[in-house]
């Protein structure tokens, strides 16, 4: 089976109103080369998932700034002022969760949970219109799983197999994300052939990879 | 020593040999450069690794290795790398010793406001709600007031971060702690008088029986 895609095929997939996952910690990680791509194919209307808002010029503040994205499930949106701009202007639905949570949502999402239960936001505006479980005198947030339609991951060395191995800081919510998606997409800093990627150093397996486009 | 530089060197005071630490950005950043050599102080970055080192020269910039503000970093020797899910691990499950963060606004309760102005500024908690409930001890470091404004109050008025999960307040004015009773001023740099820094406070402090004073040298 040939995973491998070229940029125009791997996001011929991604339609308007889609809801997409994406990799990357302030544009760290996150496949460039798929925003740029989404940008020049103008699909609108888009559920964004990922850990911040960006960069107006870098990672996935360039759809904010072009106006595809409807709403964005984010934790920090203070580096991409375009963010604030459009929510102010109710062109944007922003909805900020708080890191820690974001990151178990997806987790949950991936892992056939329905959700899970944090003490994080517990008296604060995070708990409006969630359920609140006390257990062993302890209150909790009932914070439900998210999924997406498609997942674009930035991986460091993907095999044409599609195991990933991500470098340094660039991991953080890709692993994640590549659990909980429909489609999951890679974009491979460099691909390799199958074996050269150490088993021990695969980071997300290949069975959780669709395409594999080099970037 | 400046205003900020004071807290920094303060908030250091609470550091201990073998502490896995997360410093929030800004002024907790600066704690860093008053750690004694040879103490061996584990800093956490939220993103995604422990053994966050010094920024990078200029030359020697690595893209694939930033802060959790995105600023290029450098690693150190013994440091590991994780993905998001487990970085939370570190933080909610209880495995940071100490996070040091600013605030907006603090109360006698221990909470934090540190997140929003409604209306103002809306960027987002990031990791902030969840270090301020998994972390063993929460510092907050920060100017006493903000233009003349009391920063401490007896209650928040801005969206909280957290409820009661603050341990400690250090300012340039004064070192607080926050106790059953309300919040206990412990240290007072000389250079004020205890009624001067009640003045700049509307939550009511606690004279401390032992009241100590702040090192500013």
């Amino acid at each position: 089976m040939n995973k491998i895609k070229t940029l125009e095929e791997a996001m011929s997939h991604i339609e308007d109103g889609m809801s997409i996952m994406i990799g990357g910690f302030m544009a760290c990680g996150t496949p460039e080369k798929f925003m740029d791509a989404l940008v020049e194919k103008g699909v609108k209307d888009l559920t964004i998932i990922a850990n911040d808002g960006g960069f107006p010029d870098r990672g996935l503040g360039k759809l904010i700034v072009n106006k595809q994205v409807k709403r964005l499930v984010a934790s920090h949106v203070g580096l991409n002022p375009e963010v604030g701009n459009q929510m102010n202007t109710g062109e944007l639905d922003c909805e900020l969760v708080p890191q820690g949570t974001l990151a178990e949502q997806i987790r949950a999402g991936g892992n056939g949970l329905g959700g899970i239960l944090t003490p994080t936001g517990v008296g604060t505006v995070v708990e409006d219109g969630k359920e609140k479980i006390e257990l062993d005198g302890k209150m909790y947030l009932l914070e439900k799983a998210i999924k997406a339609d498609i997942a674009l991951i930035g991986g460091s060395i993907v095999d044409k197999k599609g195991n990933v191995y991500y470098n340094k800081s660039t991991k953080n919510f890709n692993p994640l994300m590549a659990t909980a998606a429909d489609l999951v997409i890679v974009g491979a800093e460099k691909i390799v052939e199958v074996g050269e990627i150490n088993a021990n150093d695969v980071m997300t397996p290949a069975l959780f990879v669709d395409y594999i486009v080099e970037v | 020593m400046n205003v900020k530089e004071i807290i920094a060197k303060r908030v250091a005071k609470e550091l201990h040999d073998g502490d896995v630490v997360n410093l929030g950005i800004g002024l907790p950043t600066m704690v860093a450069n008053y750690i004694p050599a040879d103490m061996d102080v584990t800093f956490q970055s939220e993103n995604g690794f422990v053994g966050l080192g010094p920024a990078p020269e200029a030359d020697n910039v690595d893209m694939d290795l930033v802060n959790a503000g995105g600023q290029p970093v450098t690693a150190i020797p013994g440091a590991a790398f994780f993905d998001s899910a487990v970085s939370f691990s570190i933080i909610r499950g209880g495995h940071v010793d100490v996070t040091v963060l600013g605030a907006l606004q603090v109360d006698e309760k221990g909470n934090l406001a540190n997140w929003m102005i409604p209306g103002k500024m809306v960027p987002g908690m990031g990791g902030a709600m969840d270090l301020v409930v998994g972390a063993k001890k929460v510092i907050i470091s920060m100017t006493h007031t903000a233009k003349g404004k009391a920063k401490i109050l007896k209650e928040c008025n801005l969206p909280l971060t957290a409820a009661g999960q603050i341990n400690m307040i250090i300012t340039e004015m004064a070192v607080m702690e926050q106790t059953d009773k309300g919040l206990v001023l412990t240290e007072i740099n000389p250079e004020y008088t205890v009624e001067e820094v009640q003045a700049a406070t509307e939550a009511t402090l606690i004279i401390s029986d032992d009241l100590k004073k702040m090192d500013i040298a």
